[in-house]
């Protein structure tokens, strides 16, 4: 067979995965892999304003569409800027291959110019990593890498491409198949184990089933729409599970968890089942460990052995894909008795049912999630947050549907993500109404996507909930710290620190600024300019630009209920 | 669930590539997992290395470092040693310093006594190795610590193997 370049060889593995979408930053160690991209048209380059924005798009992209997110930095600083994003993808089990620049072999450990060694900076915020030493490893290498990503649980894989091994001529081979002796992840249940909970299941008089991220992730929603439908248990979702099962459905009671519903925290704190699907038990969803769940034999199932029995001890574990677990439930399922259950359930929500205090006139974002779920609702959409209070609104007043799925950066918790994330979401889904989700602070964290989203004519429409604060900070400043906004005011700066008024106005002027882009923008102040805003920003899809709408909010609201940080999950602030 | 602090012993199979060692010792740093002492060389077959990892946790930590390390790509197969018949072992130098004649006769009676070899000798130091299990090993240094002025030690970290018959540590 011919010799080929590894250059040339990168780019014939990415036509035999199937990467239609690269998301890229060049660099000098990467710039004979640009050259060989510019000879073909199989695989088409995304070019994000920045390799944070580049990692949160691809990392988005892959949750919207199932398929590998393919990233190609530079070395030194385009390697560097991953970290967040990998950290991201990493925690909440995104499959991604990023492939990283690197100086020539010879030059490696001798600080040549942008030169880091990102492998061992990013060893624990990655599923794998790995130099490229040799190479006739390269076709290898690069098969096992989208191997990794996508299966077990997947997440971040990081091939590292030195310049000289990549110039080298070798084998033109790409492998078809993997075998990694070290890594055979298995997706089928124990039989034994599943019958096991199903007997539980069956003996519990208050079962309650709690779906997480796994769920969604293994596309498993139909089927655990069925089980909860069979068994008449009802639901609780952490927020990355949340539309496991419709959101309108009448066996949903809503998330738990720090910012949960009244009604999910109760059921948890006094079922006596908590069958738990693809989640970790993160502290957020737990408050005070040793008093989560105390009344309940726990069953847990999650593809990754080391996520059970680590937070919270269960009682029957069972390492499996989500979906696989569930098909097997359902061969062997029974309708179970919950009806006394629901009745008490169905009290916690009718005592406080999840709703902000009404405020006559004034625009709150339940007001705005209420409406977007509303001028929307026959649209096949994506809807993705970045993080802070806006975050917390949306996971509780979106409704998620079979033609609704909402993504976020659930347990890194990464401003920045929202914007990206919509622009990878819409690339992968261009027939999707994709809409983002920012405070204020995140969206200013990766504005410079305007110009992406502009050039690649993505019809976007970005939700900014202006409350001139970094409103999620300021809540907690506002409950345990005495009022004391310390670092959470955006108009804050030379001016209030020599004690004289705020400036007037907001800096940026985001309307502006999106239309300094080319891209719309529409600022909304009153309750009744939400549903014409919207309207405007769905017809302006045919324009194929995005749509920025500002929504300017009270930085006073604040997300309800509240479980402390620390405290038990039945404690909640309520108001 | 046995909830006491003691020491553990783990045997790894992993890949013989570069950074391994740094990937498994910083799983430990990384989660704050206790590591007593961690060897490693290569086997039989020169593409496959294996460890032999000490620490000391309770039950439910224990469980998690033996999970965390068998997700890992690298990592070939986990072995629990701390319930089998293992015989394990550990090569300790230890040179003492400043020595009379009378020391020197009563360190090469010490030799004598635990089994160990002198391995070299001057006029006024001595060199002694040992291979004994690493609580021997540190009962050895306790010992000379408390009976000669200056020493200096190396240990190289417990290695271990399935016992054939009869169990030792």
């Amino acid at each position: 067979m011919k010799k080929i370049s590894g250059n040339k060889l990168l780019v014939k593995a990415l036509r035999e995965e199937g990467v239609d979408i690269m998301f890229g930053y060049p660099g000098a160690c990467t710039i004979d892999i640009s050259d060989e991209i510019y000879k073909q048209d199989y695989t088409k380059v995304v070019l994000p304003r920045h390799e944070q924005a580049l990692v949160h798009a691809a990392d988005a992209y892959a949750r919207s569409t199932g398929k590998v997110g393919v990233c190609l930095v530079t070395s030194g600083p385009g390697a560097t800027n991953l970290v967040t994003g990998l950290a991201t993808a990493n925690y909440d089990s995104v499959p991604l291959v990023c492939f990283t620049g690197q100086v020539a072999r010879h030059l490696i450990g001798n600080d040549a110019f942008q030169e880091v060694d990102i492998v061992g900076i990013t060893r624990s915020i990655t599923k794998y990593g790995v130099t490229v030493k040799d190479r006739e490893d390269l076709g290898r290498i690069i098969k096992e890498a989208f191997y990794i990503a996508r299966t077990g649980r997947p997440g971040p894989v990081l091939v590292d491409l030195p310049k000289d091994v990549m110039a080298e001529l070798g084998s033109a081979e790409y492998p078809d198949t993997v075998n990694i002796r070290g890594y055979k992840p298995s997706t089928t249940a124990h039989i034994g184990q599943l019958k096991r909970a199903i007997k539980m299941l069956n003996k519990a008089e208050r079962p309650l089933f709690l779906a997480g991220g796994g769920v969604n992730i293994a596309r498993a929603n139909d089927s655990f729409k069925k089980l909860v439908e069979i068994t008449g248990v009802p639901v609780v979702t952490t927020i990355m599970g949340r539309g496991a099962i419709p959101t309108d459905h009448p066996l949903f009671i809503g998330n738990l968890g720090m910012h949960g519903a009244y009604a999910s925290n109760m059921a948890v704190g006094e079922c006596d089942l908590l069958f738990s699907i693809g989640t970790r038990f993160n502290d957020r969803i737990t408050g005070k460990l040793h008093a989560f769940a105390p009344n309940a034999q726990i069953v847990h199932i999650d593809i990754d052995t080391a996520s059970i029995s680590r937070n919270i001890k269960v009682d029957v574990p069972i390492v499996a894909d989500a979906k696989e677990a569930i098909d097997k439930l359902l061969e062997y399922v029974e309708p179970c008795n919950t009806a006394k259950w629901m009745d008490e359930i169905g009290v916690w929500k009718h005592m406080y049912p999840l709703k902000m205090k009404p405020k006559k006139g004034v625009m709150q974002a339940q007001d705005i999630l209420e409406t977007l779920n509303e001028v929307f609702k026959d649209d096949e959409k994506i809807v993705v947050t970045d993080v802070g209070q806006h975050q917390m609104f949306t996971s509780q007043y979106l409704e998620v549907n079979e033609k609704t799925r909402m993504f976020m950066s659930g347990g890194l918790g990464t401003m920045g993500y929202g914007f990206p994330g919509a622009v990878g979401a819409q690339i992968g889904n261009p027939d999707s109404t994709v809409i983002a989700i920012s405070g204020d602070g995140g969206m200013q964290m990766n504005i410079q996507e305007f110009a992406t989203a502009v050039l690649e004519e993505l019809p976007l429409i970005l939700c900014v909930f202006n409350n001139t604060y970094l409103g999620m900070v300021r809540q907690w400043q506002k409950l345990f710290y005495g009022k004391r906004y310390s670092m959470t005011d955006l108009r804050s700066g030379a001016a209030t620190r020599r004690g004289e008024e705020k400036p007037p106005t907001y800096t940026p002027d985001f309307v502006k600024l999106a239309e300094s882009y080319g891209a719309k923008g529409i600022r909304v102040t009153k309750p009744e300019e939400m549903a014409p805003a919207f309207e405007q920003a769905k017809k302006n899809r045919a324009l194929k630009v995005p749509t920025l709408i500002e929504f300017m909010l009270d930085p006073e609201d604040q997300v309800y209920p509240m479980v402390q940080p620390g405290g038990t999950l039945e404690e909640m602030i309520l108001d | 669930m046995d909830n006491t602090m003691r020491k553990r012993w783990i045997s790894l199979y992993v890949e013989n590539q570069v950074g391994v060692l740094s990937k498994i010792s910083g799983l430990f740093s990384a989660k704050c997992y206790n590591l007593e002492s961690l060897t490693v060389g290569t086997t039989e077959d020169p593409t496959i290395s294996r460890m032999t990892i000490e620490t000391i946790s309770d039950e439910e930590t224990y469980e998690q470092i033996k999970k965390q390390l068998n997700r890992m790509v690298d990592v070939i197969k986990v072995i629990d040693f701390t319930e089998i018949s293992v015989v394990m072992q550990e090569l300790m130098f230890i040179k003492v310093k400043n020595c009379s004649k009378e020391d020197k006769a009563e360190l090469f009676r010490i030799a004598q006594t635990y089994q160990a070899k002198v391995r070299d000798y001057g006029h006024d130091s001595l060199l002694l190795e040992f291979v004994h299990t690493a609580h021997k090993n540190t009962a050895i240094i306790q010992y000379l610590k408390s009976e000669f002025k200056t020493i200096e030690v190396v240990r190289g970290g417990t290695v271990g193997i399935e016992a054939i018959t009869m169990p030792k540590r």
